[in-house]
């Protein structure tokens, strides 16, 4: 299937990861995947390595969108409110946010475990999601 | 060498679908006469721009001089999210300090469209605002949404808090001229009010509005040299970047920084952006009058009083229910009626929020007037990590 973003993350017989990078230097991660030069304002260096993050977290907060979001975002019909979790991956010391697959607002709670998964944008592509963790 | 705020203007704040130059000249003109001086007496230009209005927007001081009349005075346009107006501040300010000129123009003015702010036109997939909406359809309403479920899971805060925060602006609001909203509201209607992003309803959130404002900035020895009584010093302009690693997830980002490699840093952004402040005008937040923060969110007002350093973290809650931040109280936070009785004109805000410094300052703040002001600070923070603090001081 047609991935919404390329690059971002990979979906195969593991599971779904998020590509995130780190730098060979000083080990900082990133995600969105960044090439080039390392953020950590004390380092040089320039070789960042391609990496999977970790796959389960813990909620640091979320929240929904009642309406729906404006375009480019394509809105299902009928719409029912998207769910949004930003969560702090196990270990990596950084926060990602991506939709909720399966959960409401009402089912969440801040610092519950959820882990990756993917699922359609209404028109189609896959993109990253969070679900309750197995 | 200090900075003296001559004079303010503003046009009132609104849904007036008319040209944003019209509101920033309006603004300019009044801050003019209220300073003392005409058009041709000055010596530089800033216009804080606007990114929704074509290209006249990208470049607002030169539209602005245009508008005014040519007179061969120095100019420059900048953009810096919602702290456009601070660094166009910024900018007037240093020049005046350096020497370079007595006495400068610092304008802004928006005009928006309806509804969620939506990312600047064309299909553009490296850019990570216009990727928030098409891969998440994360609007502003939902970061300010995770900010606000995550000061209830850490401080208890609850919705009725919220709500308090909208109860007392609007309070203050309905006192100002210049805001679009100047109706008192009830706890019970924030709370009715349609829910919008998850704890956050329609009427914790802050609208997008039409509005323009202005100060001419001078030398102390210009404004003396005038004979102007009862100055009002801008004493501070901070600007500061956040500090790697951000943990807190900031507008328009996917995820933070990490802290992997590096421990996150003693102070986050927003308590950097009015640490930097409160160093630079040499004051602390027990000399405050009073104090304008960025309340995109009534629950961000709750954030920003620990930022600025009014309580420590998680009190925010119990000093707003004692009444000490409203109008009346011993250290009231957006006595203008904050973004809540405003909504946001982008490029005009942080003036407007110095605007409503000067004003107090001065105690020509009529029935929002704090008693006998010596120091006030006003904060603001955007996308993409600009932010701002200014102080104020007499």
């Amino acid at each position: 299937m047609t991935h919404a973003i390329e690059g971002w993350f990979a979906v195969d017989a593991d599971g779904v990861f998020l590509l995130g990078t780190r730098c060979s230097a000083c080990g900082t991660v990133c995600f969105p995947p960044r090439h080039g030069f390392c953020p950590n304002p004390r380092c040089e260096g320039e070789e960042m390595e391609v990496t999977r993050l970790p796959r389960r977290g813990r909620v640091w907060s979320y929240t929904n969108a009642c309406y729906p979001p404006p375009a480019p975002f394509v809105a299902a019909q009928p719409y029912e409110p998207v769910t949004l979790a930003a969560v702090e991956l196990d270990g990596a010391g950084i926060v990602v946010l991506g939709q909720v697959a399966g959960l409401t607002v009402d089912q969440l709670e801040v610092g519950m475990e959820l882990e990756l998964t993917s699922g359609p944008l209404a028109d189609g592509p896959l993109v990253w999601m969070w679900r309750r963790a197995s | 060498m200090r900075v003296v705020v001559l004079g303010t203007g503003m046009h009132p704040w609104g849904k007036w679908g008319r040209p944003f130059l019209e509101y920033g000249v309006a603004a300019a003109r009044t801050a003019l006469r209220d300073a003392g001086i005409v058009w041709t007496d000055v010596q530089y230009v800033v216009g804080a721009d606007t990114i929704r209005n074509g290209y006249p927007g990208f470049i607002a001081g030169a539209s602005y001089a245009q508008a005014l009349g040519w007179t061969g005075a120095r100019i420059a346009s900048c953009y810096a999210a919602c702290a456009s107006g601070a660094q166009a501040l910024d900018i007037a300010r240093t020049r005046i300090l350096a020497g370079l000129c007595d006495v400068a123009l610092v304008i802004g003015a928006d005009s928006t469209p309806k509804g969620f702010f939506k990312p600047v036109g064309g299909d553009r997939p490296d850019d990570p605002d216009w990727l928030r909406f098409r891969l998440l359809g994360a609007t502003n309403p939902a970061y300010f949404g995770l900010y606000a479920r995550r000061r209830m899971a850490l401080y208890g805060s609850t919705p009725a808090d919220f709500a308090a925060v909208k109860v007392k602006n609007a309070r203050a609001g309905s006192l100002n001229p210049m805001a679009r909203y100047r109706k008192a509201v009830t706890v019970e209607e924030v709370l009715a009010s349609p829910m919008v992003a998850d704890p956050l309803r329609l009427m914790d959130i802050c609208a997008t509005s039409d509005g323009g404002a202005a100060v001419v900035l001078a030398s102390e020895s210009y404004a003396r040299r005038r004979g102007v009584q009862d100055l009002v010093f801008l004493s501070a302009v901070s600007t500061v970047t956040p500090t790697f690693p951000n943990m807190v997830l900031e507008l328009p980002n996917f995820a933070t920084d990490s802290s992997a490699a590096v421990p996150a840093p003693e102070r986050p952004f927003r308590a950097a952006i009015a640490a930097a402040a409160y160093e630079e005008a040499g004051v602390g937040p027990e000399d405050l009058s009073l104090a304008e923060v960025y309340d995109l969110s009534t629950a961000l007002e709750l954030d920003w009083m620990e930022d600025i350093g009014l309580c420590p973290p998680g009190e925010a809650d119990k000093l707003l229910r004692s009444g000490e931040t409203a109008l009346g109280g011993r250290i009231p936070v957006n006595p203008s009626g904050g973004l809540a009785s405003f909504g946001e004109a982008i490029p005009a805000q942080a003036i407007a929020q110095l605007c409503e410094l000067t004003t107090q300052l001065r105690g020509r703040a009529g029935h929002r007037q704090v008693p006998a002001p010596r120091a006030a600070l006003a904060a603001n923070q955007g996308l993409f990590g600009h932010g701002s603090a200014l102080v104020a001081t007499r």
